[in-house]
Order: C-alpha cells, then sequence, then structure tokens
C-alpha cells in the first residue's frame, strides 16, 4: 500500500488451508504495510498464496511488530530442533 | 424539496487492449450536464470505501466512476485477496493503467450528461496513478493524493513496476491538486518540495496542501491513519477544485 517494499519467496512441498479447504502453495509475499483488519497503521502481512488456483487461494496474516518478532524467534528455534530430528 | 438521488451500479468499460473490465459508476439522476471523476483506488483495491468515494462524488453532481485496476489478475475476487494477488504480481504496470484510465475517460464523456470535463483523483498508489493521468490523456485536472514515486527513486530490488515520473514533469497537461501528509514517508515532505520545485521550474499550475499531524492515508475513514481535520480540509479542496476546473463547457 504504502512502504510498497515486499518480499517475495517460492514456496514449495507446504500447504495452507484456505476457505476452500488445503491447498498446495507456490510462493509467499512478506511486507510491512497498511492492514486491512489488524488494528494498527502498518503491520507485517505474509500472504501464501497459489496464483495457479486464483486469488482467493491465500492465507493472510497481519501481525503486530512484537507479533511477529515472536514469529520469527519460534521459527528460528522450530527449524534449528529440525536439524536433530 | 430539492431531489437527492443517485444511481450507483457496477458497469463493464474497454479498457486497455480494449479488454472488457470491471467498474463502478455512479451518477446523479436529475439530468443536467456535468463534469465527470475518475476516481482512482488506492493499492488494497476496488473496495467498499473507494465505491463509497465514487457515490460520494455523485451526490455532489458529477459523474463519477472507479475502475477495478486488478480486473485481471482477479475477476470477482474479493478486493483484498485481489490486492494482494496484485502486489505478488508486481503492481499494475503503468501502460495497462493508461488505456485503463483512458476507457473510464471516454465512458465518462459518452453520457448524455457530460460536460465534456473530467477530472481524476487518486489514493495511495492512485495518486501517483492520477499524476500520470494528467501526462498522459487529455483531462482539465487531477488530484494526487499522497502519491509516492511521482518523484523519488524506488530502492534496489524494488519489486514494484513503476518508475519516476520526475523527467515528465514539462509534459504535464492539466492542473493538479496536491494533498500531502507530513508525517508520511511515502512521499516524504522531501519528496514534495522536490515535486513542488518541478512544477514552480516548468510552470505547471498546481496547488499543495500539506497537513501537520498525519501521515498516509489521513483520508481513509476505516483505517487508524484518518485524520479528521486533514480530511476535511482535503475534502474542501478536493471540491473547490474540481468546481473550478470541471464546470461550465469543455
Amino acid at each position: 500500500m504504502c512502504t510498497y517494499s515486499t518480499e517475495k519467496i517460492d514456496v514449495a512441498a507446504s500447504s495452507g488451508k484456505g476457505p476452500d479447504g488445503w491447498f498446495p502453495l507456490r510462493t509467499a509475499t512478506v511486507y510491512y504495510d497498511h492492514p486491512v483488519h489488524a488494528p494498527d497503521a502498518h503491520t507485517v502481512n505474509i500472504d501464501f498464496l497459489n496464483p495457479d488456483r486464483g486469488p482467493g487461494a491465500r492465507v493472510a496474516v497481519e501481525l503486530s511488530l512484537d507479533s511477529a518478532r515472536a514469529l520469527l524467534e519460534a521459527l528460528q528455534v522450530t527449524v534449528d530442533r529440525a536439524k536433530h530430528h | 424539496m430539492r431531489y437527492d438521488a443517485v444511481l450507483a451500479e457496477t458497469v463493464g468499460i474497454q479498457g486497455a487492449d480494449n479488454d472488457e473490465i470491471e467498474a463502478y459508476a455512479a451518477r446523479p439522476m436529475d439530468g443536467g450536464s456535468r463534469g465527470g471523476v475518475l476516481v482512482i483506488h488506492h493499492m488494497p483495491g476496488y473496495d467498499r470505501e473507494s465505491k463509497e468515494i465514487v457515490r460520494r462524488f455523485a451526490v455532489r453532481g458529477y459523474n463519477a466512476i472507479c475502475v477495478n485496476l486488478y480486473s485481471r489478475e482477479a475477476p470477482g475476487a474479493e478486493p483484498d485477496d485481489a490486492a494482494a494477488a496484485a502486489r505478488a504480481n508486481g503492481g499494475v504496470p503503468d501502460a495497462r493503467f493508461v488505456g485503463d484510465a483512458a476507457g473510464a475517460v471516454r465512458w465518462l464523456r459518452a453520457l448524455p450528461t457530460s460536460n465534456g470535463k473530467v477530472g481524476t483523483i487518486g489514493y495511495c498508489s492512485g495518486g501517483r496513478q492520477a499524476f500520470l493521468t494528467a501526462l498522459e490523456l487529455d483531462i482539465q485536472g487531477a488530484v494526487d493524493c499522497y502519491g509516492a514515486f511521482v518523484v523519488g527513486t524506488p530502492p534496489e530490488g524494488f519489486p514494484w513496476r513503476v518508475q519516476p515520473l520526475a523527467d515528465r514533469i514539462a509534459e504535464l497537461r492539466a492542473p493538479v491538486l496536491g494533498l500531502f501528509g507530513n508525517e508520511d514517508s511515502n512521499p516524504s515532505p522531501d519528496q514534495v518540495d522536490e515535486l513542488e520545485k518541478l512544477l514552480q521550474t516548468h510552470g505547471k499550475e498546481y496547488e499543495f496542501h500539506r497537513y501537520d499531524d498525519a501521515g498516509h492515508a489521513f483520508f481513509a475513514v476505516d483505517r487508524p491513519a484518518y485524520r479528521v481535520a486533514a480530511a476535511i480540509d482535503g475534502w474542501q479542496r478536493v471540491e473547490a477544485f474540481f468546481a473550478t476546473h470541471l464546470s461550465g463547457k469543455a
């Protein structure tokens, strides 16, 4: 919207659950910008997408900066732990 | 008793490459001859609030239309899903936007109540597109509400397909009203200064208003960015600008 900055990654061998059930994910965009729903001026937004299945094939989150930091930490811990399995 | 009625409806118009695209139009129902306003939606898309703005212009006596700029990526999708798809796709290419805007301007001028004059107003990414419209098309006025990258260079690795318009100011074909928040960073106050200098250098007709205690999206009534004082003054400036440039005969 207004910061315009967007990180885009390929997502493979992953799935998300949208309004029509589970679907395979292809990409994700991550950006810090105005949310649609969260009660703040800016949030960290993530859209997990499968463009082949149309714009509705989307899992979206809008995270406060504190929540995004906590998620980042949890992901780091989880990914590190996964190395040992 | 004054008859106060507008017709608001979805219409199909011919956009870039003669594609039929979706738009939302509102027109006063009391006949007469009037100007037209092309409303350019913000980056979050062709949403309920954008449609409210279209109806507001009709209530103020204009024929108004807003094109769904994400019609192709996401026909019939929810506005937030459509905006996400467009963002992942790098946004709306300028050439396609101009073709879609040209279709909307043609549609407005073809109305039996048109006086031949058309103005445009855009918010956020639409602010830049309103400015672009005034470079590319025969219109009578453009309102840029906090559009980023009219001047300023997108950062390296920037995924958005926009080019700055700074080197094209000489081509500007219509007066511009610019409304900006002093707490915005896209565009920053420095960028607004730079744009103003360019408009002065090229002798272009413009009017800028900058608001303290306001950042980006201060017109957005459903967001925390809303600033009532800036929005009220801004709407008055918009109405005065269009009254000046869209009234009478072309």
